[in-house]
């Protein structure tokens, strides 16, 4: 579980952009997000966040979302005996818990698929490595269905989505997190696209966290689990001894 | 209303666990259960991962057997002598259990095992209460009726470590109550299931306990096995939703205090057929998980380091 960064810093980091932008023309690519800080609360089910920018110029922008790297294990389920076992297993480094990809027109219109490879856009060019020795065919059934899982969760795009362009060099796109979005801090790479090539690029973090009474008890329940579990332990006994309170004299 | 689970990470609706916890209280009020075997499936089914299932409903178990528990204590019907032997074996077995559960989730068939174990334990439990309980009603429709043996002496009472149980006026191998607390604490470990249901028939036809001394001495012990695996599965594993708990547990306690003023005018027979049903419907599905095949085979989870 990575710690939230403290919201002023992404700010600041962008700060200088966002000023300099109007001044000088010659920056090609400015871009920022109406929320650097997707806070996961009780009553959390998912949010939107408004990504918009301008170019110095016609030109394509393809965004790419990644949430913090983990390692994953994928298992595979056989059939042993009548009943679903996993048996195969392997482990993917460097995965991330979190993808989505807009862009302004489809992808393969804009760039060759060398290009997308270089800057990882899209799912087939994500690189996660495998440290178990495997053949090529059994990683790419394993990457196959990992893929699929975290799509089938909402973690990982079906499609392409939409980058909107307002005249020539404005241009918006809306992020959806779903309700299940990983926590961490997360990477928002958006490219511009000029015949075929990458001519400006833009990183910024956004941090997705929990908030409020979750996010303590969670970082409690990691940093001091011990005591995690004396305190779950007492406010159990403590709410059945109240519970029975009212009936003490049934 | 949805609400968000630190642990599990997951939303669940606020409302179906309340209700969750308190058809389960209700139950375990009616028949006199823990409630344990019902809940975990329960999670399982509406989407909780198994592990956090099993951790956190021993973490909701501390508190609804403390509730039990008072109710006995109140009345005199606790043997504590005999809780703390079954304690001392309790505590060892939900050590084991929980190194145990370690070791399956490493190697990736925590799952697996939780599902079987229910499987084998729903299924004996279930077919066992619709055999007794058919037996009953149809002894009911017959006048007179068998009279029970009252508590006889067996060799495993005979075995070394010969103690005193004052209360419940036995003079019996501590090994024996020392022996069930043990199994009682593994099963609590690796289900998040007080085991009342192997302990209560265990006690009173293995250890010849009076049979009003049961349910109190069981729910006594129970309270700090189910806080030792609790504490252990924190520690070790990390699958205690101390949240998911609590919500449980609002729902449980007033399911169970209403289940019990319930269950004391109402016909046992029918009721435990009813029960015995249900549970053999749950192992059936948990069945049906098992064996059909899965949409996907692959499954994935994101381990930490």
């Amino acid at each position: 579980m990575s710690r939230p960064l403290p919201l002023p810093l992404p700010l600041l980091l962008l700060l200088p952009l966002v000023l300099a932008a109007p001044a000088r023309a010659a920056e090609p690519l400015v871009a920022d997000l109406t929320n650097h800080l997707v806070a996961i609360t009780t009553g959390f089910t998912g949010t939107n966040v408004v990504l918009f920018g301008a170019t110095d110029g016609p030109g394509d922008v393809v965004v790419v979302v990644r949430g913090p790297d983990h390692d994953v294990v994928v298992r595979r389920k056989s059939r042993v005996g009548g009943i679903w076992m996993n048996k195969r297993q392997m482990t993917f480094q460097g995965v991330p818990s979190y993808y989505e990809l807009l862009s302004s027109k489809p992808l393969d219109d804009i760039m060759p698929a060398a290009v997308q490879g270089f800057h990882q856009i899209g799912l087939p060019f994500m690189r996660m490595s495998v440290i178990e020795k495997r053949s090529p065919e059994d990683i790419a059934e394993f990457r196959a269905a990992l893929m699929r899982q975290q799509q089938r969760e909402g973690l990982y795009p079906t499609g392409v989505g939409r980058v909107s362009f307002l005249g020539d060099r404005l241009f918006h796109a809306t992020l959806t997190f779903p309700a299940n979005v990983p926590t961490g801090t997360y990477r928002l790479e958006v490219f511009l696209v000029r015949n075929g090539q990458v001519v400006s690029g833009q990183t910024s973090p956004l941090v997705v966290s929990q908030v409020g009474i979750d996010a303590e008890v969670n970082d409690f329940a990691n940093r001091r689990a011990l005591l995690y579990g004396f305190v779950a332990v007492i406010g159990a006994a403590m709410a059945g001894w109240l519970a029975s309170l009212p009936f003490r004299n049934a | 209303m949805d609400i968000y689970l630190p642990i599990a990470a997951i939303s669940l609706d606020v409302f179906v666990l309340l209700a969750l916890g308190g058809v389960v209280g209700f139950l375990s009020g009616v028949f006199g259960v823990g409630g344990g075997f019902l809940l975990t499936p329960f999670l399982i089914f509406i989407g909780v991962p198994h592990a956090i299932a099993v951790a956190s409903s021993a973490n909701q178990l501390v508190g609804a057997s403390v509730s039990g528990a008072l109710a006995h204590w109140r009345r005199g019907n606790v043997d504590l002598q005999m809780g703390l032997v079954m304690l001392a074996g309790g505590f060892a077995g939900s050590a084991v259990g929980v190194w145990f559960f370690g070791v399956l989730r490493r190697i990736g068939q925590i799952d697996l095992a939780i599902s079987l174990a229910y499987v084998l334990l729903l299924g004996t439990l279930g077919t066992l209460m619709l055999i007794e309980s058919t037996r009953a009603i149809l002894r009911l429709r017959r006048p007179g009726g068998v009279r029970r043996k009252l508590h006889q002496h067996i060799w495993l009472h005979g075995l070394p470590l010969k103690m005193r149980f004052r209360r419940s006026k036995l003079y019996i191998s501590a090994l024996l109550p020392l022996a069930l607390g043990f199994f009682g604490g593994v099963l609590s470990a690796v289900l998040g299931v007080g085991g009342g249901f192997v302990m209560v028939p265990a006690m009173i036809y293995m250890l010849g306990m009076p049979t009003a001394m049961v349910p109190g001495t069981s729910l006594f012990q129970i309270i700090f096995v189910a806080a030792s695996v609790t504490v252990l599965q924190a520690v070790e594993n990390g699958t205690v939703d101390a949240v998911l708990a609590l919500v449980l547990l609002v729902g449980g306690v007033i399911g169970a205090q209403l289940g019990t003023r319930f269950g004391t005018r109402l016909r046992g027979e029918q009721l435990r057929a009813l029960l015995a049903l249900l549970v053999l419907g749950i192992a059936l599905k948990l069945v049906v998980d098992l064996t059909v095949k899965p949409v996907d085979p692959y499954t994935i989870e994101a381990v930490s380091e």
